[in-house]
């Protein structure tokens, strides 16, 4: 018996991590469906895109006191009992625990395109990364599918390996849901200056090609040549092994402060990173899943104490959790760094600069400042930065 | 005993989330480069090693 962490990504890495730093020392058993110890994913769009993804180049610093965990990789957690205290993983091993961490993030959103397969990827894996990499040739004509971060990263990297981008989205504007309208438009200038073809407000009705995507046509008719097709179009929170438990998995898995499922069954369970829908004291009650690379640090810390005092008999802090969200974005040279929640926003107005240059754009709610986001100006955002920290005390 | 302090400055991208850790040793100048001290006293060997932590180009090595 023990810990049970399923999934090995940076949220269940840090929970670990916690566990030990806090004085837990039973087993820990670290579940993974992808072959790899816990990486590193933002270079995936960026870095390693662009030169050649290097596994070992990726993979995070394991701390000494993860030494004895127990990893089982390439086995997914298929079914979960919370009351027995067990998990079920897809080769039938049935994994007993005394507290278990729900570390299993997302996976990208797919689209029911009718049409050919092949030639169609996301991109949230190594394996995803290589297969895109490996088309990425000067000459490809590549169509991306959602103008958010990864999608506009994955533009900005193909233009700078020579290939052509196109970029296909149902939004107005690029990025306009974690930037807004003016600095999205912004954004979108950017890209078209470094040639990329922006068709907004549009889906993809089909996809042609006897073996692979050799084209694609829009809803307003437009039909595009592709030879390889990037899916970025939002995720599915990956908590179909928890089913049958009672949990609130309307969006990831709902979790109060302490990071803890609310539910009798999952007394000592608890949920971190992408898949935990928690609360957040700097933008009111609601609980939030935020995907952002950060958050499972700042989850996994949290719930790593919690599960460590529940087995300890002790009781866990259940104070307010307050972190404060943290986005960076490269695309070609620009560095684009925001902190709060951008997207909760019901104005606009850039403090400084150009909206079309380096500049500093602020985020107001009803509350006041809720988000900030830096084009190439990150070292002046510290003062921003504070201003929505400071909104933890009112 | 003191901590060592090493930033891969090739990978470094200067997003300065070490500094939010561990502000005595990392910091960001006027011009927005990192600069960083390579030793620190032991009794900060937690907030360096949480500085290493949440670097997004996980850039910082600690002994
Ligand atoms: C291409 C890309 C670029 C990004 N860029 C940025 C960026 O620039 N800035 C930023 O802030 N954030 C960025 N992010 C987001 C950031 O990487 C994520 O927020 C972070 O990886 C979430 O970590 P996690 O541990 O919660 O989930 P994950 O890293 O997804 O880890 C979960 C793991 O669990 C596994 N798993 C799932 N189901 C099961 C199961 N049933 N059994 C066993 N294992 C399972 C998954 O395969 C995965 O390995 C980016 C993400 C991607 C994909
Ligand atoms: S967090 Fe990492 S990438 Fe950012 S400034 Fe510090 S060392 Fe450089």
């Amino acid at each position: 018996m023990g810990v049970v962490i399923v999934g090995a990504g940076l949220g269940g890495l840090r929970a670990a991590e916690t566990l030990r730093a806090k004085g837990y020392t039973g087993a820990i058993t670290i579940v993974g469906d992808e072959p790899h110890h816990p990486y590193n994913r933002p270079p995936l769009s960026k870095e390693a895109l662009l030169g050649g993804v290097d596994v070992d180049g990726l993979l995070f610093r394991r701390r000494e006191s993860l030494d004895d965990v127990e990893w089982i990789l390439g086995n997914a957690a298929v079914a979960s009992d919370l009351s027995a205290r067990t998990v079920t993983l897809a080769d039938g091993t049935v994994l007993p625990f005394d507290g278990l961490v729900i570390a299993s993030g997302i996976r990208p959103r797919r689209l029911p395109i009718p049409g050919p397969k092949d030639g169609r990827t996301c991109l949230r894996t190594i394996e995803e990364a290589r297969a895109v990499r490996d088309r990425l040739t000067p000459d490809a004509r590549v169509l991306i599918l959602g103008a958010g971060f990864i999608g506009c990263e994955a533009a900005a990297t193909a233009r700078k390996l020579g290939a052509e981008a196109t970029v296909v989205a149902l939004d107005e504007q690029p990025m306009i849901r974690p930037l807004g309208a003016e600095l999205g438009a912004a954004m979108r200038r950017r890209h078209e200056d470094q040639g990329v073809h922006f068709h907004l407000g549009q889906s993809i009705e089909a996809f042609h090609g006897d073996d692979r995507v050799r084209s694609a046509t829009l809803s307003d008719g437009t039909e595009l040549p592709a030879d390889i097709v990037i899916e970025a179009v939002g995720s599915v929170p990956n908590v179909e092994w928890l089913e049958g438990n009672g949990l609130d998995l309307s969006d990831g898995v709902l979790v109060d402060s302490a990071m803890q499922v609310s539910n009798e069954a999952g007394a000592n369970v608890v949920a971190v990173g992408d898949v935990a829908r928690h609360p957040d004291a700097l933008f009111g009650p609601v609980a939030r899943r935020i995907e952002h690379w950060n958050i499972p640090t700042e989850t996994g810390r949290r719930a790593g104490a919690t599960l460590a005092a529940l087995l300890a008999g002790e009781e866990p802090d259940r104070g307010p959790f307050t972190a404060m969200p943290s986005f960076w974005s490269d695309q070609y040279d620009h560095k684009i760094q925001s902190f709060g929640l951008p997207g909760l926003a019901t104005s606009t107005r850039v403090a400084d600069g150009d909206v079309d240059g380096p500049c500093i754009v602020e985020y107001h709610d009803d509350r006041g400042l809720v988000g900030v986001v830096g084009v190439d100006r990150t070292q002046d955002l510290v003062p921003y930065r504070k201003e929505i920290a400071a909104r933890a005390d009112c | 005993m003191t901590v060592r302090i090493h930033v891969d400055m090739d990978k470094c991208q200067h997003y300065g989330q070490c500094c939010f850790e561990a502000d005595d040793v990392f910091q960001l100048d006027d011009a927005g480069k990192l600069v960083y001290s390579t030793e620190a006293d032991d009794s900060r060997r937690e907030a360096v090693e949480s500085a290493a932590d949440v670097c997004p180009m996980q850039a910082i090595t600690v002994e």
